[in-house]
């Protein structure tokens, strides 16, 4: 019977391995809560990619909701949403704006001449000074923010079809119900 | 096209290893000689396999192959060679792959080395060697292919963590992992012992050079991570108690338990249910981290837990692997158990009291670093321990041990004799107490620095007595085997180590400070002034660095640059500056500007002062040496049949 018990003791660690498993796809583990989240967004002024002479500011976008896309051309990760955004964008039902994250103009431009873009204003953050505000992780990564200027939902990573219908269009259809 | 040669590789290497485990043991079974000689030739076999889909994954980053999606994610165009061949185990997928490469190296030298001992014996070794393999190979094969392609190829790959981006780190896994691995060898004979139903004393003398040599190698790993940990992440530390380390750590304690316990069973024959239990426990717990760490049970902030199909994998494989020999141990062991009784004043005593507190130790830490875990099965939210829980339990484990280290040379197998223990209570203490009192006047009566300059004297004259009793009793030229030499040397390395620990613990000073330029403060007796940031570039990163003069009483000792690089990936890796010496450490660390758009203004600035820091790691490297003169002693090599009784192991006394 002694001679079990190192067995015994290991079976019990075992089931406890299982349900961490099992605990693990119940809860998202990535889930990294955001400070800002049903906060005003932070201020911003950035110019705009292909015309940087004007700049946006937040007030400017005031009055309509918009989901903000952080990308950039050196993100490969932002190469597998691009396609499911580009095909998304025009029945997204919100505007899409693109935030090109700690790029370089001109490779900017030319990823987007070499994809397609989806977006419907482009802004430009070349130092990432404005994304330590949002509170960026890194590119790429999408914030949804409501005509009053509130984020109202945050998602890192790239928006594949599964996040896509499973967060990205749920809260798109929340925020729409609440302020129409 | 060559990617998919690797993973093609891959698969022969699978059936090859599915040919080493199987066939040997049916042989073994049988008495079928022409099934036991599959062992060797599959063997070898499949370390072709696994080297060329190693070589091709090098290849494919040297070569900047951005289809295959490993590469791709773990390299750029920047990355200087010698980071790119490094990036092959920079991840999860292709440090998985140098795993199983490791694995064959071990299992190679195993085939090579084991003509001697008994055909059945070594099919059975081998073949559980074969059946690990299959597990991993199968692992790598169904859940982390690193030859997997992305289409359209992009232009140029993301980065290798910059983290990793640093010597300590490139040669830290290969290192680690053949620690661990080696651990398989010990844990392949206990199996083969059980399967067989009997465990020769000449058997275990084969397998202790090998359980040296692994537990050498992961001391050095384990030391290569510390010393990383302390100049890479800026804080200063050397150990954090973290799920990873722990990992290590574990199967560390229990090799440690294990070498000491092959000792007693090689030359008494006692331990024997202990000593196999001990190897399978150092292996499983070797498993065990790889599934901690690659599971996302517990790091679950890490981006390559995300999978689960990958833990339920690991989950199923440790049931088999850790269950099956369990099970087998319940049921073998009393066949192999048995050996010489001894009393309860002798030389087995103490082995087997610093075996158990290393074994308790190890599952203190088990328990610690499972926590998070036990508290979300009982419901009780995300509860972790940190520091204190291990800090406090793990001196208190190991106080048993350096106090009865001293003795355990001097102490006969299985009857010692009072007297002697007396006398080397007696000088040990003496000299412990005189050095405390000595250094109590140089450390302001702190008391964890005069208890580490006690330990190392404790430990030091014990070792220095046993040395200069070889001296005078044993004739020239067999005063210090390869043996005798590694436990003395791995001996004082604990001592160095633990006065290491209590003396920088005590005696660090640390200093969070703002600084303009030209301003200087002053940390312990030093005077550290901020000469302003200026911008540098290095192969693949631009950095903010900045000068540090250090000077004592007015003599300027050294100019230090401490840096803040910034990847072409946007991350930010701090580099600090370390003045290593024997007695203290300088270190530098560069935090943010003052104002962010300014560099050449006001920055803050972690300064320390770390007396006795590099003996925590000279102790390491200590021991490490230790392990390994231990697995040089010729007594290992002799050429005999080792299945031959070794009588003359036996000292007189007993054999009366």
């Amino acid at each position: 019977m002694n001679r079990l018990l190192p067995f015994i003791g290991f079976m019990l660690l075992v089931g406890l391995f299982g349900f961490g498993i099992w605990w693990n796809t119940r809860h998202d583990p990535n889930a990294i809560p955001t400070p800002l989240l049903d906060k005003p967004a932070p201020a911003f002024n950035l110019p705009q990619l292909y015309e940087p002479e004007q700049t946006v500011s937040k007030a400017d976008l005031l009055g309509q909701p918009y989901l903000l896309n952080v990308f950039a051309s050196w993100c490969i990760e932002c190469g597998v949403e691009h396609p499911v955004l580009t095909a998304a964008a025009p029945t997204l039902g919100v505007k899409l704006v693109g935030y090109n994250y700690k790029d370089a103009p001109a490779d900017a431009k030319a990823w987007l001449a070499a994809h397609g873009s989806p977006y419907a204003l482009l802004i430009a953050d070349e130092s990432g000074q404005t994304a330590i505000d949002f509170g960026v992780y890194g590119a790429p990564e999408s914030f949804l923010i409501d005509a009053k200027g509130v984020i109202r939902f945050k998602h890192i990573g790239p928006i594949t079809p599964e996040v896509l219908a499973t967060k990205v269009k749920p809260a798109i259809a929340a925020m729409l119900k609440e302020t129409p | 096209m060559t990617p998919e040669l690797g993973q093609l590789a891959l698969i022969l290497a699978l059936l090859l290893a599915l040919a080493q485990g199987v066939l040997p043991l049916l042989g073994a079974w049988r008495g079928n000689r022409a099934l036991m000689a599959v062992a060797r030739p599959a063997a070898a076999g499949q370390a072709v396999f696994v080297a060329i889909a190693f070589g091709i994954l090098v290849w494919a980053f040297v070569h900047f192959d951005f289809s295959v999606q490993y590469v791709a994610d773990n390299s750029n165009l920047e990355l200087p060679w010698y980071y790119r061949v490094a990036a092959v185990w920079g991840a999860h997928e292709g440090s998985l792959l140098l795993w199983i490469l490791i694995l064959n190296v071990w299992t190679v030298a195993l085939a090579a080395f084991s003509q001697k001992l008994p055909e059945v014996f070594a099919s059975r070794v081998l073949a559980v060697m074969g059946l690990i393999a299959v597990g991993f190979l199968a692992f790598i094969i169904f859940t982390s292919n690193p030859f997997g392609r992305l289409l359209p190829m992009p232009g140029d790959g993301a980065d290798l963590n910059p983290v990793l981006q640093d010597p300590g780190m490139t040669v830290h896994p290969p290192v680690l992992y053949t620690g661990y691995v080696g651990f398989s060898v010990a844990f392949a004979f206990a199996i083969a012992g059980l399967l067989g139903g009997e465990l020769e004393q000449a058997w275990v003398r084969w397998a202790r050079p090998w359980t040296n040599v692994a537990w050498a190698f992961l001391t050095l790993g384990i030391v290569a991570g510390s010393w990383w940990a302390y100049a890479e992440l800026g804080w200063g530390g050397w150990w954090f108690w973290d799920p990873v380390e722990n990992a290590s750590f574990m199967p560390w304690l229990v090799g440690a338990a294990l070498i000491h316990a092959q000792a007693v069973t090689e030359k008494r024959g006692s331990l024997r249910a202990w000593t196999i239990l001990l190897s399978i426990f150092a292996f499983s717990l070797s498993l065990l981290g790889t599934f901690l760490v690659r599971s996302g049970v517990l790091t679950s902030v890490h981006a390559f837990a995300s999978d689960p199909r990958r833990g339920v994998f690991i989950l199923a494989f440790l049931t088999i692997v850790v269950g099956g020999s369990l099970l087998l141990y319940a049921l073998r062991a009393p066949k192999v158990a048995g050996g010489k009784a001894f009393n309860l004043l002798s030389r087995e005593t103490v082995l087997l009291i610093g075996n158990l507190m290393f074994a308790v130790a190890a599952a203190m830490v088990l328990l610690g670093t499972l926590f998070p875990l036990v508290g979300d099965a009982l419901n009780l939210g995300r509860i972790s321990v940190g520091p204190p829980y291990f800090g406090f339990l793990f001196p208190l484990l190991m106080l048993p041990v350096v106090l009865l280290m001293p003795f355990g040379p001097f102490l006969r197998w299985g009857k010692g004799d009072a007297s002697t223990l007396r006398q080397v209570a007696l000088r040990a203490g003496i000299a412990a107490a005189a050095c405390a009192i000595v250094a109590a006047f140089f450390v302001d009566g702190r008391l964890k620095a005069i208890a580490g300059v006690a330990a190392l004297a404790w430990l030091g004259v014990g070792v220095l007595m046993y040395a200069l009793k070889r001296w005078r009793d044993v004739p020239r030229g067999r005063r210090y085997p390869g043996e005798m030499a590694g436990m003395l040397l791995a001996h004082l390395g604990v001592g160095v180590f633990v006065a290491g620990v209590l003396l920088t613990e005590s005696l660090s000073v640390t200093r969070d400070v703002r600084l303009a330029p030209g301003q200087s403060e002053r940390v312990g007796s030093y005077d550290f002034r901020f000469d302003g940031v200026h911008r540098v570039s290095g192969p693949n990163w631009q950095a903010d660095q900045g000068v540090v003069t250090v000077s004592r009483d007015g003599k300027q000792l050294i100019v230090m640059h401490p840096q803040k690089r910034t990847y072409p990936r946007g991350q930010v890796q701090t580099e600090s500056a370390v003045d290593a010496g024997v007695f203290r450490d300088l270190y530098v660390a560069l935090g943010e500007p003052m104002d962010a758009g300014n560099i050449e203004g006001a920055w803050s600035l972690r300064l320390y002062d770390k007396p006795f820091v590099r003996w925590i790691w000279g102790g390491g490297l200590l021991m490490m040496v230790g392990g390994f003169v231990c697995a040089a002693d010729r007594r290992f090599r002799l050429k005999r049949t080792v299945a031959a009784p070794a009588a003359e192991l036996v000292p007189q006394e007993t054999r009366a």
